[in-house]
């Protein structure tokens, strides 16, 4: 299968705390890598440097290289903008903008120009066809985001991701805190996505990596301890860090 | 008990401070409103002729020149204090802001007089030598006041804008949105409320302003005939006449209180109002 994401020899720190060392990686096109991990293990951090959100924080060190369809994207002068269109991201928690559900969706094309209203209702129906919402709100598109439940929320923020038409999608927890039938939907949506999307999910939830993912990272302290398919990691283990963490055996 | 005794004190505190605002409006309605039935309301309001020893109270043309110094100040001070505030709160690296915000703050802390000082000394010259006209004008006093609004709007918006959630400049940024794309669309929009309010508050202090503006305005009793024309509003008529006025040239004094009180309250209610509805939002 062909590469979409190449990370080589990745170190990243904050202020002089390490927080990635030397992490090697490969994301598959049109498969959902999971990541694994205790918390603080430098999960969130990994996804933000796909799509270079981690410019926002001052004072952070970057090394090594990840390549998006062979693009370096850690060079310098990269168009940032253009890669997050790219590169959607979907956040822990939900936070829609404080719009109706509609302009939440055709915020993103319409930053990228589209600005045929026709084009634009088709693409907000097809986003939130793809991430399950569209029964739910299809008679109030012109209501506040923000009158949603979280599970509806969440499923919000993946249509407007979806809405940009990106190539990559990146999740972090993305059914942190929901209930299970929110988050059955949001597998589903997932398992759908992948026939043409290239997915990264990072959870905290082991079963659920395990159900949903293709191939998987396991990160402890920053470092890459283990990465292969999800078959084999949960069925035989490389590493017993890796086996101690899928069986439960982490304080 | 002891609790009981606090609680018991701050309310009469309380209480007084709102008791003697109160106090103060009744006193100004009391002093100024029957002058203003004697000459009657449209007389009052809509003539430019005011000769206050020979009988005549009309205070039109320093309504006028109120409104229009206030909007001069408005309209040259609101965009270079929302360009200040964007640029400490979005652009600025931290460190810069940390000094610069609160040294903005001091500058309003700076008595009147200094400001109008600086005026005379180095403002109206420029504006006489390169404009034309007598220099003290209606451009000067809002040139003056837009400076001496900039740290209040500044400030409260800089304050605005940083309680957005960062996540919603986040989610946007995801997107793909550009920084200032981010801004304009979703971090000025969510801070909106707040920066009307600093608005209004600068509005206020605007049209209040007194010693400056008699300093630079040039206090002539004419309705305004160009930005350079020279100016008189209600508070420098009222500071500058209040020494040696008696009788119903007293009371047309306090009866010009009014109109100011008036022109104040409706700039706070409607910023309450226009907060309000979009906090409903
Ligand atoms: N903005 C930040 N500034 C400084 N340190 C941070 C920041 N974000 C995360 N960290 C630190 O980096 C480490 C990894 O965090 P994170 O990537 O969020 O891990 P995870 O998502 O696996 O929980 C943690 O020790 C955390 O405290
Ligand atoms: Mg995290």
């Amino acid at each position: 299968m062909a590469a979409k994401i190449v990370v080589k020899d990745l170190s990243f720190s904050y202020n002089h705390q390490r927080v990635l060392s030397a992490v090697n990686l490969m994301v598959e096109a049109d498969s959902i890598l999971g990541i694994m991990g205790p918390a603080k293990s430098g999960k969130t951090t990994l996804l933000r440097i796909f799509n270079r959100l981690c410019d926002l924080i001052p004072h952070v060190r970057i090394e090594g290289e990840v390549f998006l369809d062979g693009e370096n994207i850690l060079r310098p002068g990269l168009n940032v903008d253009r890669l997050r269109k790219r590169v959607g991201m979907v956040f822990d928690k939900p936070v829609p903008l404080p719009r109706s559900i509609f302009e939440n969706l055709a915020y993103g094309p319409r930053l990228h120009g589209i600005k045929d209203k026709k084009r634009l209702e088709e693409l907000v129906e097809r986003s939130l066809r793809l991430a399950q919402l569209w029964d739910e709100v299809k008679d109030r598109l012109n209501e506040s985001a923000m009158k949603l439940s979280g599970g509806q929320q969440q499923r919000l923020c993946i249509a407007r991701t979806l809405a940009m038409e990106p190539e990559v999608i990146l999740l972090d927890e993305p059914t942190y805190g929901l209930d299970p039938i929110s988050t059955l939907k949001i597998e589903q949506t997932l398992q759908s996505l992948k026939e043409s999307y290239t997915i990264v999910l990072v959870s905290n939830n082991t079963w659920q990596v395990a159900r949903t993912t293709d191939n998987v990272a396991f990160l402890l302290m920053g470092e890459l301890i283990e990465y292969g398919s999800t078959h084999e990691i949960f069925t035989v283990p490389k590493d017993k860090r890796t086996d101690d963490y899928i069986s439960g055996r982490f304080g | 008990m002891k609790e009981k005794l606090i609680e018991k004190t701050l309310m009469l505190l309380a209480f007084s401070a709102i008791g003697a605002l109160l106090l103060m409006a009744v006193f100004i309605f009391k002093e100024g409103m029957p002058i203003i039935f004697k000459v009657g309301i449209k007389n009052f309001l809509f003539s430019t002729h005011w000769a206050p020893t020979k009988g005549h109270f009309g205070v039109s043309s320093m309504i006028v020149s109120s409104l229009f110094v206030t909007i001069g100040a408005m309209i040259i001070g609101v965009p270079l204090a929302l360009a200040c505030a964007i640029t400490l709160a979005e652009f600025a690296p931290q460190r810069v802001t940390v000094i610069l915000k609160p040294t903005i703050e001091l500058l309003a802390g700076i008595p009147s007089v200094v400001y109008g000082f600086l005026g005379v000394v180095l403002l109206v010259p420029l504006i006489r030598d390169y404009l034309g006209g007598p220099g003290l004008s209606l451009l000067a006093a809002s040139i003056i006041l837009a400076i001496m609004i900039l740290p209040t709007i500044t400030s409260i918006s800089i304050d605005a804008i940083k309680a957005v959630p960062y996540s919603y400049k986040e989610g946007s940024l995801a997107l793909g949105a550009t920084h200032w794309q981010t801004i304009r669309m979703v971090i000025l929009k969510a801070a909106r409320s707040g920066i009307i309010t600093a608005i209004i508050l600068g509005m206020a202090r605007a049209i209040g302003e007194t010693m400056a503006v008699i300093m630079v305005a040039g206090n002539a009793l004419r309705l305004p005939q160009s930005p350079l024309s020279p100016v008189r509003t209600l508070t420098s008529n009222i500071a500058l006449e209040m020494g040696y006025a008696a009788g119903d040239h007293r009371a047309a004094l306090f009866a010009t209180g009014i109109v100011l009180f008036v022109f104040i309250m409706v700039f706070n209610v409607s910023a309450n109002i226009i907060t309000k509805r979009w906090r409903r939002e």
